[in-house]
């Protein structure tokens, strides 16, 4: 290797390490990530549910007062009404929750529904108990079990024996999350790095000067894709390491298969760097062609929560796009055992599509 | 090549780096640059002189081969860009208009960088940062310097593979007169003890005239002359010049019957009274003597040799900076 590509090499880095953002935004933001959503969804902690109550005229002697006779009366300092009852339903498997019943007028618990105060009316009338909630909310659906279960005496609580919770590793939310992580780590440092650093070259006119030397354009570009796929593996085995180190994260498939994920989903994202960078010289307008791709795959292939839970017909777009397939990929290795034989088509789609879109892009280059 | 490119536009036959013939280049409808032929000879400093959008800019780039023309041809060192562009790049140092560099590189790690591009040393890094007199400056990141240290680098990049053809766009634009200087002196030094070809735009008419050998005047396109300051000057027969304001409320009086009159320009608001003369020594007496019976009170009375600008403004109308 001479010394221009050396030199080309090492001013990518220089020009990382000496900006304590990008530092920041590139490394310590994703561990940042993982470790609160990791915390957050991995913890067992007390929820606090809010649930509008409407009785038109309370009695004593109802399956509902029985349950708030047992709970906290939560009373106005001032007008001496009761506002709220708290109760708490604690189960070893569960955790534990805490239901404030706000007793409310009918139109104003659909007002708490609408505005997202709570996700179940609560409706008692003379003979009845009824449970006004949307069967598409899960926490509705959720909350209607626990609380049904716990009015008509707790049966439900009780039956939680059977409750196995899932903790091992590569069954936890912090499993789901940490793969993803690294691919749309990979898709972000590809296109950040190279198209906006490529489009504003071209903006100062350095792009220009260079090119009037003799150095080789190819070269400039290998120096490209070499500094930000070492980068991205550096950003990618801190963010594993502290996952390893604080989450007890490990590879269950072949590192080998990692490492050819890791090759593919950089050469694809240099791909598309290069032909987004291809022509504008305007930063403005390049924040806009990378948010233009980055954004619908960074909501919708999967990365912090599935894509299952989109409908069945998008499900399939879905996992045709570049980092679904990169972070499906990545992910089945760390959590199934997945080896080089199960993702090499992914290897192949990625790497192929990768090296036509960069030819593409260098055709249409605008150097000057 | 149309009648006034022509005009004071020599063809040299013999040791020319530089040969451009019939050159156009169009940006959509706009005709950048019409018809153009030059040739510049090894050695010679040749300016570039012209307003914004005079095409000084797309010519230096069609010399660089940054920009390809429609039609006509540019020959350097007798080799066209097309199969020579590595030759090409090592022997041209370029300057472009308002580069800017990598914000967080020193100075120092900005020309290593170019200077890997042509196999350069350290020793060459030296050279130029002397050179340049940036030595203080040499670990400060280029987005740290001040808009002439900052051109003072792109001149010394220019030079570091000791180019023998030097192509400057603008170098002094933006600069106080200090900095301009600076660089006016370094490359002086280099006419000095370099055999280097250099071609410079500008639209300092003070810069072309200082630095340059050879001032071509451009507008709209075109070469509308070419000469040394004197032959500029003097061989267009331009004239001498005759400057006045008027006291207010008088009439504006017609001077065109004095003796060696060319031309009489009045500008209302200033009041101010622009004669372009044969020769001042003729017309004079006779203006005063006409003013003193008339009783016609002028102030600031102002006689001189033509400039280039007077020149750029009897050739095209209008005057080299916009905002003057």
């Amino acid at each position: 290797m001479n010394s221009s590509v050396l030199q080309l090499i090492s001013i990518r880095f220089k020009e990382f390490i000496r900006e304590p953002e990008i530092v920041f935004w590139s490394i310590i933001f994703p561990v940042a990530m993982a470790w609160v959503l990791g915390v957050a969804f991995s913890q067992r902690s007390e929820l606090t549910q809010t649930i509008a109550l409407v009785r038109n005229s309370p009695s004593s002697d109802t399956l509902l007062q029985g349950f708030l006779n047992s709970s906290e009366p939560i009373t106005d300092t001032t007008s001496k009404d009761t506002v709220a009852y708290l109760k708490e339903i604690e189960n070893d498997k569960l955790g534990k929750t805490v239901y404030r019943f706000v007793p409310v007028r009918w139109d104003t618990a659909l007002l708490m529904i609408k505005r997202g105060e709570t996700s179940i009316i609560l409706k008692e009338s003379s003979d009845s108990l009824q449970y006004y909630f949307d069967p598409k909310n899960p926490d509705a659906k959720l909350n209607y079990l626990i609380l049904s279960g716990a009015i008509n005496n707790e049966k439900f609580i009780n039956e939680t024996g059977n409750i196995q919770t899932l903790t091992r590793a590569g069954t936890r939310y912090i499993d789901y999350l940490v793969p993803g992580l690294i691919a749309l780590g990979i898709m972000n440092s590809l296109l950040w790095g190279i198209s906006y650093t490529l489009i504003e070259m071209r903006s100062k006119k350095l792009l220009r000067r260079m090119i009037a030397t003799p150095m080789k354009k190819t070269q400039f570009l290998f120096s490209h894709f070499t500094a930000r796929l070492t980068l991205s593996t550096i950003e990618a085995s801190i963010l594993y390491a502290f996952s390893y180190g604080y989450f007890k994260i490990s590879v269950q498939g072949s590192i080998v298969a990692l490492i050819m994920m890791f090759l593919a989903g950089n050469i694809f994202f240099t791909g598309i760097s290069v032909l987004i960078s291809s022509r504008t010289s305007n930063s403005r307008v390049g924040t806009g062609l990378i948010n233009f791709v980055s954004m619908p795959m960074m909501i919708l292939s999967g990365i912090f929560f599935s894509y299952h839970n989109f409908p069945d017909f998008v499900v399939p777009v879905i996992q045709k796009l570049p980092l679904t397939i990169l972070a499906d990929s990545i992910r089945s290795i760390f959590i199934e055992g997945a080896q080089v034989f199960d993702i090499m088509p992914d290897f192949l789609i990625l790497t192929i599509l990768g090296l036509i879109l960069s030819y593409l892009g260098l055709r249409i280059f605008k150097w000057y | 090549m149309t009648s006034q490119n022509r005009v004071n536009t020599g063809i040299v036959e013999n040791g020319s780096v530089i040969e451009i013939e019939h050159v156009c280049k169009n940006f959509r409808d706009v005709k950048a640059v019409q018809d153009v032929s030059l040739t510049i000879k090894e050695g010679e400093f040749l300016a570039l002189l012209g307003p914004n959008g005079a095409g000084k800019t797309t010519l230096v780039e069609m010399i660089e081969g940054l920009q390809q023309p429609v039609s006509g041809e540019i020959r350097i060192m007798n080799r066209h860009w097309h199969g020579n562009k590595d030759f090409l790049h090592r022997i041209i140092g370029i300057s472009l208009q308002e580069t800017r560099f990598i914000d967080k590189l020193t100075l120092r790690e900005t020309l290593s960088l170019f200077a890997s591009f042509y196999d350069i040393g350290q020793s060459r890094i030296d050279e130029i940062i002397e050179l340049t007199g940036l030595g203080e400056k040499q670990k400060t990141y280029t987005e740290n310097l001040s808009g002439g240290q900052r051109q003072r680098l792109a001149l010394g990049i220019a030079l570091l593979n000791k180019p023998k053809i030097l192509l400057l766009d603008e170098p002094t634009t933006g600069l106080d007169p200090t900095s301009r200087r600076e660089i006016w002196q370094i490359l002086l030094d280099l006419k000095k003890h370099e055999k280097t070809t250099m071609i410079l735009t500008t639209h300092y008419m003070e810069e072309a005239s200082y630095l340059c050998d050879t001032i071509v005047i451009m507008d709209k396109g075109q070469i509308l002359a070419r000469g040394t300051l004197q032959e500029l000057l003097s061989g267009n027969k331009t004239g001498e010049i005759i400057e006045f304001i008027l006291e207010d409320n008088q009439e504006i009086p017609d001077y065109s019957f004095l003796p060696g009159i060319r031309k009489t320009e009045w500008d209302n608001t200033l009041r101010k009274c622009h004669l372009t003369v044969d020769e001042i020594i003729i017309t004079l007496p006779a203006l005063l003597e006409y003013n003193a019976n008339k009783n016609i009170r002028a102030e600031s009375l102002e006689c001189r040799k033509m400039t280039l600008e007077d020149l750029f403004l009897g050739l095209t109308g209008r005057k080299l900076r916009d905002n003057e």
